[in-house]
């Protein structure tokens, strides 16, 4: 669980920016990676790997461990830690080797 | 090193697939011969190739041979006691419109007009429901139902293994530089030392024109570095390889989900320095082919790129037999894309030379005499299947 | 459809050493254009330094506020800025006019685009070490580096139960900026082995005379006094939990002074130092050479930062670590050589102008060898056995990695073929000194001699989509393809 310091908690309670995680409606903070906005919401795992089928989360958080990808509105193998939260953005945790669909 | 184990019966220079099967062959046959090579097995070509396991599509010359080492393919596992990653899910050839379809259908008549029935006709409906993901519009195709792929790295690995099992020896990180012929021996000069031998086999795949231009019989060998990409692991959607037919595409999805994206387009390379530089425009051609037959592919993410380094000759065809300049010479390159599947083969028909002299599979239209006279050797028919 | 970009200048990476090397470059008529991934400047080590909601600055402290005195400069200097843009290729042979110089494809937003520069100079700096420990990849570890990117990002600290585990300034570093913030971690693990202080002091010189001298030991002192430090830590485990389909951190076990103990955490945070990010590097044919000190992959690079691959220059921490204040002064450096080497400026002129840049660079790597003898990170933390993972991407452990080895597998790109180690979408980032160094073990040879994974483009993956919607030349499209089937 990462918590956030007083300035973040502040700027999150005067633009909250609004996405739902795996269903959950959750606040973040404008500027927040989607790989952040999971650890803020006390989420370690975001994917499960393709080989062992086994969990992983973020790492390196700046873009190349490639452990924190997660589906973002249905898109998958999104690098969570790159990728800014958005308003009524879909984050999903992604379940091995994703559908990639048509 | 001791003097006796710097001659062999056989030397073979290049450690690729075709050296390491041609080293095999002789080692089934009693020969323990010696393969000489530059980097390690499967270093170039041999390891990075698509891997396709194929007797679809084969110039007419080579048919033939392929077939026959098809028959190798099946029993590999008794051949070289690994399966060599080898799966039957067939190779398949798109007609992507009108054009295409002439095309295959012509190429269908020229194999029935020889006696060939390995290669069938598939209508659109029949293409779809083996490839449900293909676009809609595909128009047909050709299908050879028993080829398929495997692991270039690891058949090559294999032959090798099993041959020096079976006597053959190996040394890698060796460099050939000068080649004599004295007293019915080969002196086989190297920054290791001289080796000798009777008999000499020339596997050394892009660099092999280096070889035969030492034996006075120059070939016009073009070093290219076909590209390759591979995707992440994605879910199954593909069972047969898929080739293009007007415009030139390979593509295979792996056991473990990545995605093998080729077809032949050209990187730069620098054969003297093993470097290559991708063409990554031209990489976007090949992505767009991809793209328009498998639209869901737009979001495969690329995670690797690269292209060996391999020997490709201007007829599309490789070298295969006796030199024509010196007793006791044979060669084996120029299989630039299309060799993997006959490696087991020529190390047979190369071991048959060597030890009976002869073969019963027709090479004369691979000789390397081809290339000396005026007119060519093959005719028209032969090109275009 | 955007049109293709040109400059005489490229640079890759808006840290200390990117930002610099731009502005100097840009100062001296020569345009310039720098590309970034990250949507703000200051790589890494300044990473957020724009857009960072922690006002206070005694959190931070002020090395990390240091880098506010490259933006000014850099935004007047004239210098063009692509931010979130991801090279994925360097051409220089393939170019359709090589009069253009390098044709570089990167993507902005998923959107592939290709420039051309005359010249580049790649500052993509340093990740960090992969450290290979039992249970790295359980949800819930993350590197030192990473909860710095958290906490400068985004104002975020971890909860309870939080350890910090391995070597390097920078573990105390971000103890002392949690402390800063109210936070205070549950122990640092040091893994400095015990008699590693006498091996380092033989430099001791260099550092005692360096800026980095009071600034460390006050941070060193404060932390120590507040948090629990466990020193000579000799082993480490991060633990999953208790059920068996529990498979996210729960502790971590470790060993130091013949004791082991079990800590419940939920925040692990790794560190044993940086290395060079050489992929781009590497893959544009540049030089690399075993650093035995620093143990990991460097490129060759000449006093300017100058490699083997003409019109390519390194600066900052890609080209060998030497810490941020360094990076910069390689910066500078870097671009008055290419200033001299487009005819900007005489031989002279340069070397005038690189007085300053030099003395700086000078001071700012004193006690650089102190603290890397000091803290170079243990043998058992690089070495892993048996289980523990080695390539995150793939999954590959320790053992399969020694057993291939011992199969006839010589060298990395072996490993690749074999064992598909080192291909997946990281490219080998957490796992090259690894590897490289796991099969210089097991055959007794050098790293060097074992050598490191033959890198090609993309050196950042991209969707096929991407790749195919790039723009193409008519020489392109007309491009004859040469490896031609029967027909």
């Amino acid at each position: 669980m990462y918590n956030r310091l007083p300035e973040a908690e502040q700027a999150l309670a005067l633009a909250p920016v609004i996405v739902t995680i795996n269903g959950k409606a959750v606040q973040c903070r404008e500027g927040d990676s989607v790989a952040a906005a999971l650890l803020a919401a006390g989420l370690n795992e975001c994917r499960d790997t393709a080989v062992k089928d086994v969990p992983r989360g973020p790492f390196c958080l700046m873009g190349i461990c490639y452990d924190c990808l997660v589906m973002i509105d249905d898109q998958p193998n999104q690098q969570g830690c790159m990728i800014p939260v958005r308003s009524g953005m879909k984050i999903e945790r992604q379940h091995g080797a994703r559908e990639v669909q048509a | 090193m001791t003097e006796h184990a710097h001659a062999a019966p056989v030397i073979i220079i290049g450690g690729g697939l075709h050296g390491s099967s041609t080293a095999l062959h002789l080692a089934r046959a009693g020969v323990h011969a010696l393969v000489l090579e530059k980097n390690y097995i499967a270093r170039h070509a041999s390891g990075v190739n698509a891997g396709g396991v194929r007797t679809l599509s084969r110039h007419l010359a080579e048919v033939p041979l392929s077939l026959a080492s098809r028959e190798i393919w099946l029993k590999i596992q008794d051949w070289v006691d690994d399966d060599c990653g080898f799966d039957q899910n067939g190779q398949m050839r798109i007609a992507e419109d009108e054009a295409d379809v002439a095309t295959l259908r012509a190429r269908l008549q020229t194999m029935h007009d020889h006696g060939y029935t390995h290669e069938e006709w598939l209508d659109a409906d029949e293409v779809r429901s083996i490839v449900p993901a293909i676009t809609p519009s595909i128009q047909g195709g050709l299908i050879v139902r028993a080829d398929g792929s495997a692991d270039p790295y690891r058949t090559t690995r294999a032959f090798r293994f099993k041959a020096q099992s079976l006597g053959a020896r190996v040394i890698e990180g060796i460099q050939v530089q000068q080649l004599q012929r004295s007293a019915g021996q080969w002196q086989v000069q190297t920054d290791q030392g001289l080796f000798t031998a009777p008999v000499l086999v020339n596997c050394a795949g892009a660099w092999a024109d280096k070889i035969a231009a030492q034996m006075g019989e120059p070939v016009p060998l073009d070093p290219v570095g076909p590209m390759m990409l591979v995707t992440t692991a994605m879910p199954h959607f593909l069972d047969p390889v898929v080739l293009g037919t007007g415009r030139p595409l390979s593509f295979k999805q792996r056991v473990n989900g990545t995605v093998l994206i080729g077809g032949g387009r050209l990187a730069y390379v620098d054969r003297e320095r093993d470097w290559s530089e991708l063409d990554f425009r031209q990489l976007a051609q090949g992505a767009r082919t991809v793209c328009d037959l498998f639209p869901h592919m737009k979001q495969a993410i690329i995670s690797r790129g690269w292209a060996g380094i391999e020997a490709q000759m201007p007829d599309g065809i490789p070298v295969i037999g006796p030199s024509s300049t010196e007793q006791d010479l044979y060669h084996a390159f120029g299989f630039s894309a299309h060799g993997f599947q006959m490696g087991p083969i020529v190390g047979k028909i190369t071991a048959d030379l060597i030890t009976t002299g002869q073969t019963d599979l027709p090479i004369t239209p691979f000789s390397i005499a081809r290339f000396q006279t005026g007119a060519p050797f093959l005719t028209q028919e032969h090109f275009h299947g | 459809m955007i049109t293709t970009m040109k400059c005489d200048l490229l640079v890759v990476g808006a840290g200390p050493a990117g930002l610099a090397a731009a502005t100097t470059a840009a100062q001296q008529g020569i345009s310039t254009i720098l590309l970034d991934e990250q949507a703000a400047p200051g790589g890494q080590i300044y990473r957020a330094i724009t857009s960072t909601p922690i006002r206070e600055r005694k959190i931070l402290g002020d090395d990390y506020w240091h880098g506010e005195s490259l933006l000014e400069p850099f935004k007047h200097s004239g210098a063009q800025y692509i931010p979130g843009a991801t090279v994925w290729a360097v051409a220089q042979m393939t170019v359709a006019d090589a009069t253009q110089g390098f044709e570089v494809g990167y993507s902005v937003a998923g959107e592939a685009r290709m420039l051309h520069a005359k010249q580049i100079v790649l500052a993509t700096g340093a990740q960090e070490r992969p450290f290979p420990i039992p249970g790295w990849t359980l949800p819930g570890v993350i590197t030192a580096g990473a909860a710095q990117i958290l906490l400068k990002s985004s104002g975020m600290v971890p909860g309870k139960g939080t350890v910090l585990a391995g070597c390097g300034p920078l573990l105390y570093l971000i103890a002392w900026q949690y402390l800063n913030a109210g936070i205070k971690v549950d122990a640092l693990l040091d893994t400095t082995p015990p008699g590693r202080l006498g091996k380092a002091l033989p430099h001791v010189w260099g550092f005692l005379t360096s800026p980095y001298l009071f600034k460390g030991l006050k941070l060193l002192r404060e932390v120590k006094a507040q948090v629990r430090i466990v020193k000579g830590v000799t082993s480490l485990e991060a633990l999953a939990g208790p059920a068996p389909n529990d498979q996210t951190l729960q502790s971590v076990r470790f060993t130091a002074g013949g004791q082991t103990e079990t800590l419940a955490v939920s925040q692990l945070l790794l560190h044993q130092g940086v290395i060079p990010n050489i992929n781009l590097a590497q893959a544009v044919g540049v030089e690399q050479q075993w650093n035995e000190l620093l143990l990991c992959w460097e490129p060759k690079v000449d006093l300017w930062g100058g490699t083997n691959v003409s019109s390519v220059s390194i600066a900052g921490d890609g080209g060998g670590i030497a810490g941020a204040l360094a990076a910069e002064h390689r910066g500078r450096l870097s671009a008055l050589q290419v200033a001299h080497q487009l005819g900007k400026i005489t031989a002279a002129q340069r070397d005038a102008a690189s007085v300053a840049p030099r003395a700086a660079l000078a001071r700012a790597v004193q006690g650089r060898e102190f603290f890397d003898t000091l803290y170079q990170a243990p043998e058992q933390f690089r070495l892993p056995t048996g289980d523990t993972i080695v390539c995150r991407c793939e999954e590959i452990t320790a053992g399969q990695v020694r057993e291939t080895v011992s199969l006839g597998c010589p060298g990395p790109n072996q490993m690749k073929s074999f064992l598909r180690c080192g291909m997946g979408p990281c490219q080998g980032r957490f796992c090259s000194v690894t590897v490289t160094e796991l099969i210089a073990q097991e055959r007794n040879v050098t790293p060097q001699e074992v050598g490191h994974y033959r890198l090609r483009f993309p050196t950042k993956p991209l969707t096929l989509g991407e790749l195919a919607a790039l723009p193409q030349t008519d020489d392109s499209k007309k491009a004859v393809i040469r490896l031609k089937k029967p027909v």
